[in-house]
């Protein structure tokens, strides 16, 4: 059985539409120093950090090798830098895999994007399909959702109200984040009145454009416990591909999510998910996969996500207590961003929206045109 | 370091590297690899548990390209990683894979390294690593012409001309014996004065003979762990240990060359951890990323920790032929085949297919027990790995 | 970041990426390209092994792994909506001005939809389940766009 690993400390700057003034090496920045100091490491070769992993993305840094402008950021004198270069949570089951190798003891996680600099995140996503089937009818992730939410509109009780509803608590929620200062809050009718973006998502619907970065330490058992008093263990990660070309897929099957779950819940020791977690962090990119990818997970009823949400199960249930990617951050880091914030909760850290005694979490993260990557860590404290 | 379990390469698979593979699109091409490394490894896709994906985003533009490329990759069910480090990429993702098994996640895990060059405008994409602000007007693509003229100034203008030259026409002898390399130009010794004096110079001495090819090309390598290598194949190349070596951006802007390299600072580190003191009598054979002759040449000494000419004599002397003492880069290396994202893994798997006996026409004439290999890539980045006939720990 | 931090000496530089792509589309690609540019048919791949007719075709099935170069077979040039989308965000990467619907519609023969244009129509009287025709580009561009659209047809 191969050792823990714990979570040491976390580190974000703001999720914000245009950090114009700031370079990404300077939100990184801001994301290291504290967690430094924080654990009081550096980047000596005997007990400092053996391997450092950005999460960052050539197309949308419109740098080649990405990292490369990273390096002294992460330490990278003559030391391990890699990148993933795939949603940000993914940064967390490298990082897992490399300490319980008994490769590497104490890692750091920094994941940064600054979305702004492009003219349009859509055009990014574009790039993401293949130039002879896809590219040419002007796919993008957004268009891709659109049908999903199509699919799924069909498929479960969800209507436009329940989205509304979705859509107004995450700004309530995200006016408690001091990392979303500038989420705009909607009452139900605003979003209801939003105009149609892709059919049937929204404009209000839609995660904002914004730049920012996020960070932590993971360390080996003994290490982590030296580090900080209170590690949050990574007890349980999966993943999942499915298909390419949509027509390939079942939309609303939530396939590649199902399967990303049982092998985070199976490495877990966790047999029945429901009620087993404090709180929980989904990448809900647009309004209508929050309860579907609660369903894939397997928390809420399948098709009943409607009845979920009217239920009051969001609140109940601690889903996005940060405001969720709804509330803004981008796309590349929607995951890691969601770990980070399981974390702080389960560390006692999460200020106004701290869930009292979280003890357990669930963090989501997702890539790909209509859900075609899932990834799904599970946190635990002491 | 303590390993948490030994992990042994079962299998690998290339396409053929070219500078044409019109026939094929990108994961067609990554196709062929991932058949012939399970072929090799005497598997079926079924009997994989995870994808590790890695290549340059801006040399094809393809955003997340492991999500289209599905299609070929048999990621389709799967967990799947996706890494990438520049030019040393291919070696970060044998690192990743062999964590992946080590750590206990998985049992076989699949690591496919890609580039199609050929769809793309390399040196714009290279060009575009440069920070806009203070290096952008400056570069000029992987071309450099400064080792060149270190060597020329330390050992002369004609031994140091002479041995690059030597190492170039060895590397495509060895090419010429590996069917999968992309150039094979059957270059002879007497050659070597007329090259010299004629390739077209690129930078300074760096002349268009001595510089890596742009290829298309994928290679798979299949990944697993004590127990099912030893069930699955007669002689894994087992992994002893990596180590990277990266540095800042920035640390030649103002024209100082660095004192202390990264691929001295990666053999110190390895050669350490494994208890090696003679580099060049425990490693039977070295798989070196060497983007022209004279940084092959001039990273021999580098590597293997040589001070004055060593590293030169092995060159004059025949020692690092194929049939030599010291045998360096059996596939013909970098200079004869270049698919990016692949080449560094590409080195991993010949030292590999040389630990199992596997490398057909281009094997060896000696038993390898222990083989090194290198990446490059970035500004300056290492990646050294070793591989072990014997399990490791 | 502090909130204080001042920005009066800050500057952006612009930047464009604007290199060249050639993207080899493969002998089971270029097939359905060139038979859909000059016969105006639409070809799928049969996987018998996952007993399905794909479309786009490819040259591997992406679930078993096998080999489906040779395995072709013509779908029809009408087929059904199964799911579409009204796309009404403008961007540069796209074919048609705001909205236009974009649709995944499973050809005659067909397991798998194909995202394709769906036109002739107001976004508001689509639905699912009705049947559409392929209308052939006038002018080649030899790309999937050689179908200029789908049209709504009697079933
Ligand atoms: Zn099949």
């Amino acid at each position: 059985m191969a050792r823990r690993v714990g979570i040491c400390a976390v580190a974000q700057t703001t999720y914000q539409r245009d950090k114009w003034h700031e370079r990404f090496q300077g939100m990184a920045l801001e994301v290291l120093e504290p967690l430094l100091e924080k654990t009081g490491l550096d980047f000596s070769e005997e007990q400092g950090i053996g391997m450092s992993i950005s999460v960052s993305d050539d197309v949308f840094d419109a740098r080649t090798i990405s990292d490369n402008a990273m390096t002294d950021v992460l330490g990278a004198h003559m030391r391990c830098e890699e990148k993933v270069a795939q949603e940000g949570i993914q940064a967390l089951y490298y990082g897992l895999a490399a300490i319980q190798s008994g490769h590497v003891d104490v890692v750091l996680v920094l994941g940064h994007c600054k979305e702004s600099q492009g003219k349009s995140r859509n055009m990014v996503t574009h790039l993401a399909f293949d130039p002879f089937y896809t590219r040419p009818v002007g796919l993008d992730f957004t268009a891709a959702a659109g049908m999903q939410a199509q699919a799924y509109a069909a498929a479960s009780d969800v209507t436009d109200d329940h989205l509304a509803e979705v859509v107004a608590r995450a700004g309530r929620m995200a006016r408690m984040n001091p990392a979303t200062p500038e989420t705009a809050v909607y009452s139900r009718e605003e979003v209801l009145a939003s105009p149609m973006l892709a059919d049937p998502i929204r404009a209000h619907h839609a995660y904002p454009v914004s730049d920012g970065a996020v960070g932590m330490i993971l360390a080996a058992e003994d290490r982590a416990r030296d580090i900080c008093a209170h590690p949050v263990w990574i007890t349980g990660v999966g993943n999942c591909m499915d298909s390419f070309f949509l027509g390939d897929r079942d939309l609303t099957s939530n396939f590649a999510l199902k399967k990303a779950a049982a092998r985070a819940y199976r490495r877990a020791g966790i047999d029945t998910p429901r009620d087993t977690f404090d709180v929980i962090e989904i990448s809900d990119q647009y309004a209508y996969q929050q309860p579907m990818w609660m369903e894939g997970l397997g928390l809420v009823d399948e098709g009943r996500g409607g009845a979920w949400i009217a239920g009051g199960g969001p609140d109940a249930m601690k889903v996005n207590r940060s405001g969720g990617m709804l509330a803004g951050n981008p796309l590349l880091l929607g995951g890691l961003v969601r770990a980070a914030e399981v974390s702080l909760q389960l560390m006692g850290q999460a200020g106004d929206r701290q869930v009292a005694d979280a003890r357990r979490g669930l963090a989501h993260g997702v890539m790909g045109p209509a859900g075609q990557f899932h990834a799904v860590a599970i946190l635990e404290r002491d | 370091m303590k390993k948490n379990r030994n992990v042994g390469i079962i299998g690998v698979g290339q396409s053929v590297y070219s500078s044409h593979r019109e026939e094929v699109n990108q994961p067609e091409m990554i196709n062929e690899a991932v058949v012939e490394a399970l072929e090799s490894a005497g598997l079926t896709i079924d009997d994989v548990d995870c994808i590790v994906h890695g290549n340059m985003e801006l040399f094809e533009m393809v955003h997340q390209p492991d999500l289209w490329h599905t299609l070929g990759t048999g990621a389709l069910g799967k967990e799947s990683l996706r890494v990438t480090t520049g030019g040393t990429t291919g070696a970060t993702l044998v690192a990743a894979a062999d964590h992946l098994v080590a750590s206990g996640l998985h049992d076989v895990v699949l690591a496919i390294g890609f580039e199609k060059l050929q769809e793309g405008h390399t040196t714009g994409g290279i060009t575009n690593m440069a920070d806009p602000l203070w290096g952008r007007q400056l570069q000029t693509g992987a071309l450099t012409g400064m080792t060149a003229a270190q060597m020329i100034e330390e050992f002369g203008e004609e031994r140091a001309k002479k041995v690059a030259m030597k190492y170039r026409i060895l590397m495509d002898q060895h090419a010429m014996k590996n069917h999968k390399a992309h150039r094979r130009l059957g270059l002879s010794p007497d050659q070597a004065d007329e090259l010299m004096e004629n390739s077209p110079q690129l930078v300074g001495e760096l002349r268009m003979i001595h510089m890596c090819s742009q290829s298309d090309g994928a290679c798979a390598m299949v990944f697993a762990s004590e127990e099912k290598a030893t069930a699955l194949c007669d002689q894994p190349a087992w992994i002893k240990d990596h180590v990277t070596a990266h540095r800042e951006e920035m640390f030649c802007i103002f024209g100082d060359a660095p004192v202390l390299s990264t691929h001295r600072y990666a053999a110190r580190k390895l050669y350490q951890r494994c208890g090696i003191t003679n580099p060049r009598e425990e490693i039977d054979l070295f798989e070196m990323y060497d983007p022209s002759s004279w940084w092959g040449s001039d990273w021999l000494r580098e590597f293997l920790l040589l001070e004055g000419d060593e590293h030169l004599k092995m060159i004059e002397n025949d020692e690092i032929a194929m049939d030599g003492a010291f045998p360096v880069n059996p596939s013909g290396g970098v200079i004869a085949s270049n698919p990016i994202g692949a080449t560094a893994m590409v080195r991993v798997a010949e030292a590999a297919l040389q630990i199992m006996g596997r490398a057909g026409e281009h094997q060896v004439p000696k038993t390898v027990n222990q083989a090194l290999a290198s990446g490059f890539g970035g500004t300056m980045w290492t990646v050294l790995t070793l591989l072990t006939r014997q399990v490791p720990w | 970041m502090p909130s204080d931090f001042d920005t009066s000496d800050c500057y952006t530089i612009p930047g464009k990426l604007a290199l060249p792509y050639t993207y080899f589309a493969g002998r089971v690609g270029s097939r359905f390209i060139t038979t859909l540019r000059d016969r105006h048919k639409i070809m799928g791949v049969r996987c018998d092994h996952c007993d399905m007719v794909l479309v786009p075709p490819r040259q591997t099935c992406e679930r078993c792994l096998r080999d489906l170069s040779d395995q072709w077979c013509e779908v029809g040039t009408r087929g059904e909506v199964v799911n579409y989308t009204v796309v009404r965000y403008p961007d540069r990467h796209q074919p048609r001005p705001v909205p236009f619907v974009l649709a995944m519609i499973r050809l005659e023969g067909a397991d798998t939809p194909i995202v394709h244009l769906l036109e002739e129509i107001a976004p508001e009287q689509v639905v699912i389940g009705m049947a559409v025709e392929a209308v052939f580009a006038v002018k080649t561009t030899a790309t999937i766009r050689d179908i200029d659209h789908f049209k709504p047809c009697d079933s």
